[in-house]
């Protein structure tokens, strides 16, 4: 059996707040190198919760992160922030935090600076909003390291801060767990978690169930470029209906090959 | 004819008695070679970063002249730079021929193009790295290079070495322009070009090898100064 | 903090672009376009200083090749001219360039070659049959091929032996297309005959084993004249400055400067102004 339109419509219609939406994309596609990657895509994202993107490898995730973040631009349909086109305004109003840390070739403290300074944000506030990300990432001691000399954990700790210093309205993250030990992990979704606890919406690609399972309340599931059901993340869960998130949930599906 | 022996002891004897005029030469020397390298990179640099770092028509055209550029003989710049500043040239109301001004514009266009395609190399593979998050900062273009520059600090005291090494070896465009006039334009290598010329193969010798000795000097404490630095800051 | 470093590196160093140069003090100074040979020989060394001491006129000198610096002071970069090529100097007044040429002084031309002789004229005194010869049985022959003064001295020799030696070019004659110094430094390499100005020859310090092989023609007689570049042609040119070196190279004083110069007990300029 084969997904179907309608199941995507009717997850859309299963949305768990009566509200507008504070990011949603209309019949997304995206295509490269002759590949359609992201296939008539569209989704809402909810305002104050936190969507987990998943699906097997080379489903889309990242490419779908890509474009609601407004870093690839969309070959149809568009990307609406608050109902608006996706313009750099809203862009500074999002913040993301990627698999692996882009870290500037600077100390701690002037990443963190750096980031700021992006958003206008100079001088004594620039100054204390930089000390409050190293407390809030346990960095002040190392705070005129050089950041690409922290270990990966730090590294990430310290990426998370840099996003959520700029006060983003929607934090995105890309797996940003995933070459982490368990303790570092856990370090990363608490942040993630306080900054939610603080009204910041969160939308994050992972692969690992048990985090999605700890720290989700909505879930997209993807399969091959397009939305094989979402909702709930709870419910999705309990009972998936779309077969490629069966097979996934199963251990079944890896790579989007076949089905 | 003497041995290259004689030749070398003579000229270690000459650089050891150090004389007035010979030091008169070198701070002229490393007067223009310099100052043709602090112009080079405030122009090559913010030129090199934005060929590598944007996408926009006309940059694979640029980015072969300026690789071309960097293979500009000498003689060909100097003569450019002569017809220009002659005093029946668009310039020569300047009066700048035969000044040290006349030799840092020459050397200025020499070295230019060197630092901006070697500049972009850098900053193209940095910016292949930082592309997305500065485009998730939102930065401005000039935020962007200014970053990069910021970021590929390092590398790109090399790529002024590189500069200052073709800059400093340089005879065939500074002698069209400056003239070698005793005490005003005669820098390091037009004296050694003039002593060979002389048949005085010694004083050119010495003169050749203070040169290399201020080229290992200056390269030395870049690098130094690179590594202490890369250690302390940078990784 | 290192972006400040930067800032005030930049603002020096273009400071010292807008600087005039560190040694020039005096207020005026002329372009003597002149030619290697009299620089390569130490001349200009010896006058210059008696010359800038008694006019706070400095006096520099750019020497290349007679050919370029006649070229040069055609486009106006130069105040005086004062290079050895008669013919090529009239035509330069001729042609409006020059106000008025005058004799300075002379030397002669020399022909040197190595110890071996390959074609046994040493000792001749006459060029014309040196020449010949040496064009007979091809023995090398480096040539300055630069258009410059002591070049065009030559070609007149090897026009009289009526023999076209450039056709021979990249044989036994070798066209360097050099200053003197630079031929004189290739053609001993090559164990070649050179014609040189006799003064360069004295003040070259890369002799070697190479010696004098024919001197004393009459036709190897070197004539430098000085012209003061026209002003109306060019009005950058400093008319007043130059003329007064000129009319110091020919006063008693600078004649006599020029006679005084010597290199080891030898004159090597014979002034001849006026006459």
């Amino acid at each position: 059996m084969r997904d179907m339109a309608p199941d995507t419509s009717l997850a859309m219609a299963e949305a768990p707040s009566a509200t507008p939406p504070i990011l949603a994309t209309r019949a997304l596609c995206y295509e490269a190198g002759g590949k359609r990657r992201i296939d008539t895509v569209t989704l809402s994202i909810h305002a104050r919760r936190r969507t987990m993107i998943m699906g097997a490898n080379g489903a889309g995730k990242s490419v779908l992160l890509r474009l609601m973040h407004g870093l690839l631009k969309p070959t149809q349909g568009a990307v609406l922030w608050h109902g608006q086109s996706q313009s750099a305004v809203a862009r500074g109003a999002q913040a993301m935090v990627f698999q692996r840390p882009i870290m500037l070739r600077r100390s701690a403290r002037a990443n963190l600076k750096f980031a700021l300074g992006a958003r206008g944000i100079r001088g004594a506030a620039c100054a204390e909003q930089a000390e409050q990300g190293l407390a809030m990432a346990n960095l002040s001691d190392i705070a005129h390291s050089p950041a690409r000399l922290l270990s990966s954990g730090e590294q990430q700790r310290l990426a998370v801060a840099r996003a959520l210093i700029c006060k983003p309205e929607l934090l995105f993250l890309d797996e940003p767990t995933s070459s982490l030990d368990p303790a570092s992990t856990q370090m990363i979704e608490d942040l993630v978690n306080a900054a939610h606890a603080q009204g910041v919406t969160i939308v994050m690609v992972t692969h690992d169930l048990g985090q999605a399972r700890r720290m989700g309340d909505d879930v997209i599931f993807l399969h091959a470029g397009q939305v094989a059901e979402s909702g709930r993340l709870s419910d999705v869960l309990s009972q998936p209906r779309a077969p490629s998130t069966r097979a996934w949930l199963q251990g079944r599906l890896y790579t989007d090959a076949t089905l | 004819m003497p041995s290259f022996l004689d030749i070398l002891t003579e000229a270690l004897g000459l650089i050891l008695s150090w004389e007035r005029a010979l030091s008169e030469i070198v701070i002229l020397s490393l007067r223009v070679t310099l100052t043709a390298v602090v112009i080079s990179c405030v122009l090559g640099l913010p030129l090199g970063a934005m060929v590598g770092a944007f996408r926009f028509p006309g940059r694979g055209l640029l980015t072969v002249i300026l690789n071309a550029l960097m293979g500009l003989p000498p003689v060909v710049v100097g003569l450019m730079v002569y017809l220009t500043l002659s005093a029946s040239g668009p310039m020569g109301a300047l009066q700048l021929l035969y000044t040290p001004a006349a030799m840092i514009i020459a050397q200025t266009i020499l070295v230019t193009p060197i630092v901006a395609a070697l500049t972009k190399q850098v900053v193209e593979d940095l910016h292949g790295e930082y592309a997305e998050q500065f485009a998730s900062f939102g930065l401005t273009a000039r935020d962007r290079i200014a970053a990069l520059l910021w970021d590929a600090r390092y590398s790109l005291l090399t790529v002024a070495l590189a500069g200052f090494g073709r800059a400093v070896a340089e005879v065939g465009a500074v002698l069209i322009v400056g003239g070698n006039i005793n005490h005003v334009t005669r820098m390091m290598t037009t004296t050694i070009a003039l002593e060979t010329s002389k048949g005085n193969l010694e004083l050119a010798l010495a003169l050749g090898l203070l040169l290399l000795g201020i080229a290992v000097i200056v390269n030395a404490s870049v690098m130094a100064l690179r590594a202490s630095a890369v250690r302390a800051t940078y990784a | 903090m290192l972006r400040r470093h930067i800032f005030s590196l930049t603002a020096s160093a273009l400071l010292a672009l807008a600087l005039p140069g560190a040694t020039a003090a005096q207020d005026q100074f002329i372009v003597v376009q002149s030619t290697t040979s009299t620089q390569n020989s130490g001349l200009f060394e010896q006058i210059l200083p008696l010359f800038q001491d008694q006019t706070d006129i400095e006096v520099r000198v750019v020497a290349v090749g007679t050919g370029q610096a006649i070229k040069n002071a055609m486009n106006g970069d130069g105040d005086v001219l004062f290079v050895h090529a008669k013919a090529a100097e009239e035509a330069f007044v001729a042609e409006g360039h020059g106000v008025e040429r005058f004799d300075v002084m002379y030397n002669d031309f020399v022909i040197v070659g190595p110890p071996s002789d390959p074609a046994g004229v040493a000792g001749t005194r006459d060029v014309v049959a040196a020449l010949t010869k040496i064009a007979e049985v091809q023995a090398p022959f480096a040539s300055r091929g630069d258009d410059s003064g002591t070049h065009k001295a030559e070609l007149r020799l090897w026009k009289e032996v009526g023999i076209d030696a450039q056709a021979a070019s990249g044989g036994w004659y070798r066209e360097t297309g050099s200053g003197m110094g630079a031929t004189l430094n290739t053609g001993a390499g090559m164990g070649a005959y050179i014609l040189t100005d006799r003064a360069t020859w004295i003040a070259y310090g890369n002799k070697g084993d190479y010696q004098i092989v024919v001197e004393g023609d009459p036709k190897m007689f070197n004539q430098y004249g000085i012209i003061l570049v026209n002003p109306e042609k060019h009005p950058t040119v400093k008319a007043e400055a130059g003329q007064a070196f000129i009319d110091w190279v020919l006063s008693e004083a600078g004649q006599q400067a020029i006679a005084d110069y010597m290199i080891e007990g030898k004159q090597l300029f014979f002034p001849n102004a006026g006459g």
